[in-house]
């Protein structure tokens, strides 16, 4: 029986910018169910960074979430204070953020920072029960215990990532958002660390939100993904079906402008034009500039998000670029 | 194109050690061998891939190359109208002619411009240093150079600023500053890393019709063995500071020899979900090569180390085949 | 050799009046920035005034004023008993000990207290930004060099060394300038700047002048300077006013040879002994709120340049 662990509905959130308002989540849905780990992918201002900030209501000042919800474990948030939603994260939903060695506080030792979020949400442990679980999310990660009192300048690269992995899971999430984590890391590191974080999704049925622009990486650990442009989710389906059956033709231009080391050389697509200004977004669909497939409509009118079959969804008015 | 076959670089023992804890009055306790008594000939007109993780020494060595840093030790023998000419220890004069010779395109489009300076100062920049041609000539060259890189009309280009550039349209403008005085070899440090996917490609396709258009000689440097694959037609693999490997890339990539190759290889993810990768598992992470000890460099993570490896320095690049090297006393 | 190859006939404009009309654009966007502050706008609006002060005085004095009776550093007014005089109708801010007009006083130091602001902070800024610049660049021997000798300039106290110098040789307002702005110069500016050019030689933008030939001399005018200009434009403000303050106290206490200014001003009113007297306030407030008042719009124009030089780094 699969629950939803996290349903987003129609989430629209815009940056309040000195030129006018930038709406980077436009009218988003999805869901993962529990245990699932999906694959959230797109090219830099396409929005994923801003759900996932949004997902866990960490906006800045000039950021506000206009429409739809976000219901975690089926209670919307999006209505919380900042102090209601404070008992969800960390607790229910958990992030690991982009550039990890710089979401670590220099001048705390790596054990006291996982202490803090630990007191914060689990009071009712013992101090001994949360060294016991330190020692274990250490383990789980792949990092020796006896190094929790160092500090993060003394962790390398690949360590400290392993180390923010263990603060997000600290308190037991439900779901993990993961923004780009192994970006800045070599393919090796990367490597050990994917297939860890996979271990462990598996280990505690734990949901996952795999934010990245390498598709390559999200194709080895989600189940489903979901491809964003321009603040909006164009199309979503199992993993198998996006790479070996887009519909969208963004999905099928970015599919087929990845390069791999193994198979057929085949040759590179090249998308022309650059990604939208998202204070000024083109009308109608926000793709037809740089879509082959372009017609009148495209122009005009912004297509449905809807299932094509399968559980198949995308938002085109020429899926698979049939005329 | 017409491939003559002769060697336009020719890189001989290159090294490069830096000092660690060195100050005005003190000296240096220990060194970092970034790059060690390295060997690399490059033909004309081809396009050379050096791959490798942090702290392998490819950076590095595209500085000597281009003399952005001094070499410890060793030549780099650059094929020249006028001979052969060692450029490793070239000084004063000499050396501003040979910067005509040899240009770089850098791997951050934001930092590799003065934000201060126009499109057509940043491109114009050698020219101007150079003392090339007249005003008006240096300006229909870079005109006329902006709009071989795609950004036409070159008009509403010229007198741009960077930041009202996007990172693609900015490394076009960084390629057309490598290109606008003629060299003969180009060193590419990372030049898409930091681009978004669907802007990369066309990066991509563009060096290398200039490639084919111009006959320019590629150095180019990567840790993504997925765009070596496409850009380059060998690869040379390095490990603290020394090429562990080396041939034709479709060779090295489909059939590579040497453990730390293979180990490389089988880490990058590959964008098909019904693949089924099978990671090599080598121990511990990559360090800095601070006073190595003389054995083989790969020695405490190889899954084949043995005590040959231990008692003797560092393999030396043998040829298993067809031009393919690596360094490596087990294969 | 290459060869350049002209292709399109696209180049219409010559270059200077490209440059220009650029130059011009950036400085209507600059200024949109800077007037967005009322902080700046108010300074700037201070300075102005100022200028017009000091402007009027030269026409003040060649129409409705007497010489006789309005020379700031000569003049008596015979037909008043007794000096100093408050403000009456003939002298809008009264008349000094010496029977000298105030207002008149005060508008004709004006002038010199901008030039010698002026000339300060441009010795300064020159001086400030070659040391840090070369420091930075060069690094080693000559960084430790100049660096020691910022430290010394920083150590020694200011004030002394105005003093000592004021009995050793005339201290007039160009003298003053000039050791205001050159102690100024190697001073903590220079750090402030080095620090800056610092940044500026790690970019790659400077590895790419070297690699198309661009010797030390080229990358330190042509990138490392233009980039360090605004943050130089910046201290120039507060050298403005350190200048006209460390004047006035100088004048104060005698130590300069100056004919007139605000500080010499309120020298005299201490020498007659009319300082701390309510009656005689047109003696010292006038003078004091000048000093103040003009350092603190230089001050305020610097505040609000700030915006204007920051945010143009963060911009991408």
């Amino acid at each position: 029986m699969t629950e939803k662990v996290l349903a987003v509905n129609d989430l629209t959130m815009h940056y309040m910018t000195r030129k006018g308002p930038v709406f980077a989540v436009d009218g988003v849905t999805f869901h993962v169910d529990r245990g699932e780990a999906i694959g959230l992918v797109g090219e830099s201002g396409c929005g994923k960074t801003s759900i996932a900030i949004s997902l866990l209501k960490l906006l800045p000042n000039n950021a506000k979430i206009l429409n739809g919800e976000i219901r975690i474990n089926d209670t919307d948030v999006v209505p919380l204070t900042d102090n209601e939603m404070n008992k969800y994260r960390w607790k229910d939903i958990s992030m690991v953020f982009q550039a990890a060695m710089n979401s670590m506080n220099p001048v705390y030792t790596v054990e006291e920072q996982i202490l803090e979020a630990m007191r914060e949400h689990m009071p009712q442990l013992s101090d001994k029960e949360m060294d016991e679980k330190i020692d274990h999310l250490f383990t789980l990660v792949g990092l020796d215990p006896t190094l929790k009192d160092q500090y993060p300048h003394q962790y390398s690269g690949g360590m400290r990532q392993r180390a923010v992995i263990a603060m997000a899971l600290s308190c037991d999430p439900d779901i993990i958002i993961a923004d780009e984590p192994t970006t800045a890391l070599d393919v090796i590191v990367q490597d050990a660390i994917l297939k860890r974080v996979r271990e462990i999704q598996e280990k505690l049925n734990m949901a996952m939100i795999y934010i990245s622009h390498d598709i390559a990486v999200i194709a080895e650990v989600s189940k489903r993904v979901g491809v964003m442009y321009a603040g909006k989710l164009v199309e979503m389906a199992s993993t198998e079906a996006i790479f070996h059956r887009p519909v969208h033709p963004y999905t099928m231009a970015l599919m087929s402008s990845f390069p791999s080391i193994v198979g057929e050389k085949a040759d590179l697509v090249t998308l022309a034009g650059e990604p939208p200004d998202l204070l000024n977004p083109p009308s109608g669909c926000r793709f037809h500039p740089r879509c082959p497939y372009a017609t009148e409509i495209c122009h005009e009118q912004e297509p449905e998000f809807r299932d094509h079959g399968a559980d198949h969804f995308a938002a085109c008015w020429h899926p698979g670029g049939e005329k | 194109m017409t491939q003559d076959n002769n060697i336009l670089v020719d890189v001989q023992n290159l090294s490069k050690l830096f000092p660690i804890g060195q100050g005005v009055f003190k000296q240096a306790a220990s060194f970092v061998h970034a790059v060690s008594e390295l060997n690399l000939q490059i033909k004309r007109g081809e396009s050379v891939g050096l791959v490798g993780e942090s702290g392998c020494g490819k950076t590095t060595t595209g500085k000597l190359l281009t003399r952005l840093l001094d070499p410890t030790d060793g030549n780099i023998i650059l094929d020249t109208d006028e001979g052969q000419v060692d450029i490793a220890h070239m000084r004063g004069k000499k050396m501003k002619i040979f910067r005509r010779r040899v240009q770089m395109i850098f791997q951050d489009p934001y930092e590799s411009m003065n934000p201060r300076l126009t499109i057509y100062d940043t491109v114009a920049e050698p020219l101007n240093v150079q003392g090339v041609g007249s005003v008006a000539e240096r300006e229909a060259r870079v005109a006329d150079l902006l709009e071989t890189v795609g950004l036409a009309p070159a008009s509403s280009f010229l007198f741009r600023y960077p930041h009202e550039l996007s990172g693609g349209q900015r490394q076009r403008v960084a390629i057309a500053r490598a290109l606008v005085i003629n060299p003969d070899f180009v060193v590419a440090d990372e030049p898409t890393s930091m681009l978004d996917v669907s802007v990369r490609t066309g990066v991509m396709h563009l060096m290398q019709d200039l490639a084919d258009r111009f006959g320019v000689t590629y150095l180019y440097i990567t840790h993504d063995l997925a765009v070596a694959r496409y850009m380059c037609d060998r690869i040379a693999v390095m490990y603290l500071g020394k090429i562990v490997e080396i041939g034709d890339t479709e060779d090295v990539l489909q059939n590579p020899q040497h453990p730390y190759t293979k180990a490389l290889i089988s880490a990058v993810p590959v964008p098909d979900p019904t693949y089924t990768r099978e990671p090599i598992k080598i121990k511990g992470g990559v360090s800095r090569p601070v006073d190595p000890a003389p054995r083989c460099r790969f020695y405490d993570r190889c899954p084949l180390a043995d005590k040959v490896c231990e008692s003797n320095d560092h393999p030396p690049l043998e040829d298993k085949g067809g031009g393919h090297q690596a360094a490596c006393y087990h294969v | 050799m290459s060869t350049l190859s002209s292709s399109a006939e696209i180049i219409y404009v010559p270059l200077w009046r490209v440059r220009l009309r650029l130059f011009w654009r950036s400085v209507k966007t600059n200024w949109a920035t800077f007037t967005e502050n009322p902080i700046g706008l108010l300074g700037l609006g201070l300075i102005i005034f100022f200028g017009l002060f000091a402007l009027a005085h030269p026409i003040l004095m060649n129409t409705a004023w007497e010489r006789k009776v309005y020379d700031p550093v000569n003049g008596f007014d015979i037909e008043i008993p007794f000096h100093p005089s408050p403000p009456s109708a003939k002298h809008l801010l009264g008349t000094d000990p010496m029977g000298r007009d105030v207002l008149s006083q005060l508008m004709f130091s004006t002038r010199f207290e901008f030039a010698l602001g002026m000339i300060s902070a441009l010795v300064t800024v020159l001086i400030a930004t070659t040391i840090g610049a070369v420091s930075a660049y060069y690094g080693g021997v000559i960084d430790v060099i100049l660096m020691r000798v910022v430290d010394l300039v920083i150590m020694v106290p200011f004030l002394p060394i105005l003093i000592v110098m004021s009995a050793l040789m005339h201290v007039g307002m160009l003298e003053l300038a000039l050791v205001i702005g050159i102690l100024s110069g190697f001073g903590g500016t220079a750090i402030v700047i080095k620090s800056q050019a610092l940044t500026v030689k790690v970019k790659p933008y400077i590895e790419a002048a070297r690699i198309s030939g661009g010797g030390d001399f080229h990358i330190i005018f042509t990138h490392m300077v233009p980039n360090l200009l605004p943050i130089a434009l910046l201290y120039m403000m507060f050298v403005v006013t350190s200048a006209i303050f460390s004047e006035a106290v100088l004048s104060f206490f005698g130590l300069t040879e100056i004919d007139m200014s605000w500080g010499l001003m309120i020298n005299t009113t201490q020498v007659f002994g009319y300082l701390m007297r309510f009656d005689t306030w047109y003696l010292l407030i006038p003078a004091s709120l000048a000093i103040t008042l003009l350092c603190a719009a230089f001050y305020l124009v610097g505040r609000a340049l700030d915006e204007v030089v920051n945010p143009r780094l963060r911009e991408r």
